[in-house]
Order: structure tokens, then C-alpha cells, then sequence
């Protein structure tokens, strides 16, 4: 399954379903999945090795089995951890927070450290880079909120979406993992993550800790996990070049 | 043999049929790796498997899966009822509270179906309201746990009866929250080999600990409140009220949602600070309390049957 090659133009989970909309949701899925079903056959000729992903695409790639995954969450930490320790040397941090808001970033700031520490102390081997570079260029660490008119994003908007994504990121991980004892792990950091992400929702929105952007609200009441190439690809937004990654193994 | 044209048919009847081949169910995922190794001539066997996979599998779950997916099958109504009791009882809840605890029990409702649908016909029956007894008088055979539980429910009929105090239902709310994220954690493991299942069971945890957070939100006076509880959990809340075991076999004698479970290695309690073999406390970076926070701890099956049975009508009907 792994050996899914990365260019295949349909992606297991999209998280942009509007763009597919105006094109009858049944007629795209009788092409594409059952298109994608027949299209299994003729990977029949396929061997093995043709795993690898495109490569001088100048990403880091998290790497294949537990370990990968591990690598995967690590990055996510390392960018929480880099955005928070930023948000706390950060005008709104230092100005305006509440201080219930102060003690909530402050508490974020440490449990995404610890995440960080953890997965940089647990994975032995192949681990990927201690220094992935952020780029926060997109964030204005003096809002607390995004601004009117301003291209930047604000604090709490900014942690939201890292929240949000982080949980539907381990949630699309899963399943990935092989080791019981790595998916409890990782169930025990996802329930942290959740507590956060509802927080922050709270302080921007009374009320908003579960709602449809995140949980289905109306036929499964499940968060909207997200495989790893689709979370990557927001995350990427937060990166430098040369710290961009890309989960090859992960479809 | 024309695919399309089965699966146009299969539409006349089943308007989903497309949504169950939906990738993101994974059955394509699971038919592109069996086509690799299959010939032109086991096409219609890929074929079958596919539709097996694509319409339900109870006749293949795993009895360990069935037995996890029915446990939180009885706490998504444990949690239901009570929600459901709270929003129907006259003055108990602000109107902020209200559509809180209007989109939690909607939530649990849809838990609910969603786990009916997996387990199909191997799914325990509904309990009903008068399953559940809120103040822990297991129908009036014992006396309430604590005396303030006495509020949740009518003293003549515990079963039926009204929630008449905030602040205890808040703090019992909040337990219930908990142990479901503690039990949903501790069986995820049992899930391991039925990935679509457990995507799902993650989909409901992160679900149940977002509401969790929110229960705590109000407990401390509202999202700006700067006192406890904090939205995750703290090191003293350990080990909380301690509730009788019910007889569960393999239980400790003594339970609570934040107490040590069953192997307490593996099951710790939620102040533990030790994730894998590492201290977290002796990075430099880490207190105990922020340690403690920024891992919740999961839960075995025993321990959360001990817990539940105290709020069950009838102790030896539900959570065996």
C-alpha cells in the first residue's frame, strides 16, 4: 500500500472538499475510486522498489514504519514548541493576554517542549533534524486575533490552526503505526492536543470547541483525521525551505 | 463483467453505495494491494472482497474488538443519558451551558449510531435512561457514593429523575469525559489490526477530550476563569474519590477516573511523569506538573467497567 507512488492524482483524503463541489460528488467518486480499483491491477506488474519517493525535491522526508511516523510527529512538535516558545517573547503575550490566557500559552508553551523532548529523546535511530527552521512570517505575534485587513494571522488563530491540525494529524497517523505501545503513546499526547485545540477555540469563539470545520457534526461525530501528505502540505506553509517534509510512505 | 454498471445498480437501492467506496474507507486501499498479487481470473474474488469490505464485517470482528467497541458503546450511553437528563432539567444549566452540552450530546448521540454501524447486529442493546442510575444508588440498593450525588436524579425514582445542582453535575460530567478519553486510549491497542475501526476510535477519543476540555472551561467559571481545574489534567487530581470496584475481576479494589489502573506500568495514574522509560522530569525543561499534563494516561477495560458500574441501575446488567 505504501508503494502508492506520490504523483497519483487522487489523494486518499482531501481536506478540500468545496473545490470538488461544483462536480457531482457520486459521478467522482464512480471514476475516481472505482477508476483507482482497476487501477490496482495493473500495478500488478509493479515490484517492490518503486517505494521511493521523487527525490532532489529538496524535502525531508519522515522515513518509512513506526519510525517515520515518529519523525513525523516530531517535526509537528519541534513546529508547536518553535511557534509558542514565540508566542510567549511575543507583544500580545507580554501586553494584552488575560491571565487566564497568559497561563494557558504558558502551559501550551511547556507540554509542546516536553512533546518535543520526548520524541527527540525516544527515536534512537533515524531520527530527522533537532533543527527544523519555522518560518512564521505569516504570524503577527502582536495580535491576538487576526487583524481586519491584515494578511497576518493572529495568535490564537495561529494556535488553532496548529492545534487542529495536530490532532487530525495523529488521528491519520494511526494507522500507520505498527508498535501497540507507539499508538498509545500516541494516544496519550492526541488527548492533550484535543484539550488544547478546545481551549483555544473557546477563546475566540464561546462555543466553537466542537464544530463541522473539525468533527463531523452531522453523521459520524468523528474529527476529521488527516493522512500525513495532506497535513504536511499545511505545515509546509510554517517551514523554511530546506525544513519543508514530505511523508512519501504515508498514503 | 461491467463494474460500473453493479455499482449503478447497487445505487437504485443504495444511495450511499458511492461513500462506501469512498477511499477514505480504505476498501480501495485494501483492494490496490490484493490487486497486486492477483490474476484477469480472480478478478470477480477481488471483486466480492471489495463489497465485503465495503458493507459491513461483523461476521469477521475479532471478538477483542467486538468487546472494545461495546464497552464504549455503553459509556457513549452512559454519557448520553446524562447529557440528555441535564438539557431536559429545568434550571440547572445557563444558556451558554446549554448549547454546550447541546453539541456534546449530539456528538455522543452520533458516537453512538457510528458504533452501532460497525458492530451491527454484534452491538449490546440500547440501555435506555432507566439503565443508568446518576446518583449511584444502584436503584436505591445503596446509598448514594457521595451525598451530593443524590441531586442527580429523583430520590423516589434515581433512574428517572431530574439533575437539580450545577456544580455537582459539572464534576461528574467531567469525570465521565475523562474515563471515556482514558478508555478510549487504553483499547485503541485492541484495535491495532482493524485500521478503518480504529481511525474511527481516534476520531471519537480526540472528540471526547475536546469536550472534556470545555467541562473543565465551566467548572473553573468560564474560559477566562484563572482557578482549577485546568482544561487538561493535573497532577493533583490524582488519585480523586475513590469508588468501589464492583466485583470486576482483574479491577483494583478501589477505582477513580485519574487513579492507577489495572498494571499500573501500564495503566498509570494521571500524575505519572514517565512516558516510555524516560523521565520527563529531568530534561531541564519539564516540571512535574507540566510532565504530568502534556501526557494523559490510558485506561484497561477492567478498570473502566469498575468505574461505570457505579452509576449503572443494575450493576451485573451493563459494563461486563
Amino acid at each position: 500500500m505504501s508503494s502508492f507512488p506520490p504523483s497519483h492524482p487522487v489523494a486518499p483524503e482531501t481536506d478540500a472538499p468545496t473545490l470538488l463541489a461544483p462536480v457531482a460528488r457520486r459521478s467522482f467518486l464512480r471514476y475516481s475510486s472505482a477508476g483507482l480499483a482497476l487501477g490496482g491491477l495493473y500495478l500488478a506488474g509493479c515490484s517492490k522498489d518503486d517505494t521511493t519517493g521523487p527525490s532532489g525535491s529538496g524535502l525531508i522526508d519522515v522515513g518509512t514504519g513506526d519510525t517515520g511516523i515518529l519523525n513525523y510527529a516530531y517535526a509537528l512538535e519541534q513546529l508547536e514548541a518553535a511557534f509558542y516558545t514565540q508566542v510567549v517573547a511575543g507583544a500580545y503575550y507580554t501586553g494584552t493576554a488575560s491571565a487566564a490566557e497568559k497561563a494557558i500559552f504558558s502551559d501550551l508553551k511547556d507540554h509542546e517542549i516536553i512533546h518535543r523532548e520526548f520524541f527527540k529523546a525516544a527515536i534512537a535511530t533515524g531520527r530527522i533534524t533537532d533543527a527544523l527552521m519555522p518560518d512564521f512570517s505569516g504570524i503577527d505575534f502582536a495580535q491576538r486575533t487576526t487583524a481586519a485587513g491584515s494578511a497576518k494571522m493572529g495568535v490564537l488563530n495561529a494556535a488553532m490552526a496548529f492545534e487542529d491540525l495536530g490532532v487530525a494529524a495523529y488521528n491519520g497517523a494511526g494507522r500507520f503505526i505498527s508498535n501497540v505501545d507507539y499508538l498509545t503513546l500516541a494516544g496519550k499526547i492526541v488527548s492533550v492536543e484535543a484539550r488544547h485545540a478546545a481551549v483555544i477555540r473557546e477563546l475566540m469563539t464561546t462555543n466553537t470547541f466542537v464544530a463541522s470545520d473539525v468533527v463531523d457534526t452531522t453523521t459520524t461525530g468523528l474529527e476529521k483525521s488527516k493522512r500525513p501528505q495532506v497535513v504536511l502540505a499545511t505545515a509546509n506553509n510554517f517551514l523554511m525551505a530546506g525544513s519543508k517534509l514530505s511523508a512519501n510512505n504515508f498514503a | 463483467m461491467d463494474l460500473f454498471k453493479i455499482i449503478d445498480d447497487i445505487a437504485q437501492v443504495d444511495p450511499e453505495v458511492y461513500d462506501r467506496f469512498n477511499p477514505r474507507r480504505a476498501v480501495f486501499r485494501n483492494f490496490l494491494g490484493f490487486g497486486k498479487k492477483v490474476s484477469a481470473a480472480a478478478i470477480p474474488l477481488a471483486v466480492s472482497t471489495l463489497f465485503t469490505k465495503a458493507y459491513g464485517q461483523t461476521a469477521t470482528l475479532p471478538q477483542v474488538v467486538i468487546d472494545t467497541l461495546n464497552l464504549a458503546l455503553q459509556l457513549e450511553y452512559l454519557e448520553y443519558y446524562y447529557y440528555d437528563t441535564a438539557l431536559n432539567s429545568p434550571g440547572l444549566l445557563t444558556p451558554e451551558q446549554t448549547a454546550a452540552f447541546t453539541i456534546i450530546r449530539n456528538d455522543e448521540k452520533l458516537h453512538i449510531s457510528t458504533l452501532r454501524g460497525v458492530l451491527l447486529t454484534a452491538a449490546i442493546a440500547d440501555p435506555t435512561r432507566a439503565g443508568y442510575d446518576y446518583t449511584t444508588s444502584q436503584n436505591k440498593t445503596r446509598s448514594p457514593l457521595m451525598p451530593a450525588f443524590a441531586t442527580l436524579g429523583g430520590t423516589t425514582s434515581p433512574t428517572t429523575g431530574m439533575f437539580t445542582d450545577n456544580a455537582t453535575f459539572l464534576l461528574v460530567g467531567q469525570n465521565f469525559v475523562d474515563t471515556g478519553v482514558r478508555a478510549y486510549k487504553g483499547g485503541a491497542a485492541n484495535l491495532i489490526t482493524q485500521k478503518d475501526i480504529l481511525e474511527a476510535a481516534l476520531n471519537i477519543h480526540s472528540v471526547e477530550a475536546r469536550h472534556s476540555s470545555r467541562i473543565r472551561s465551566f467548572r473553573r467559571g468560564g474560559i477566562q476563569g484563572a482557578t482549577a481545574p485546568k482544561s487538561w489534567i493535573t497532577p493533583d487530581e490524582t488519585p480523586g474519590a475513590l469508588l468501589p470496584n464492583n466485583g470486576v475481576a482483574g479491577a483494583p479494589a478501589m477505582v477513580s477516573p485519574y487513579a492507577a489502573g489495572a498494571d499500573a506500568t501500564k495503566y498509570p495514574a494521571e500524575n505519572n511523569t514517565t512516558q516510555a522509560g524516560l523521565a520527563l522530569t529531568t530534561s531541564g525543561i519539564a516540571s512535574s506538573t507540566a510532565g504530568a499534563e502534556a501526557f494523559d494516561e490510558p485506561l484497561d477495560a477492567a478498570t473502566v467497567k469498575a468505574i461505570a458500574k457505579n452509576f449503572a441501575a443494575n450493576p451485573t446488567a451493563l459494563f461486563n
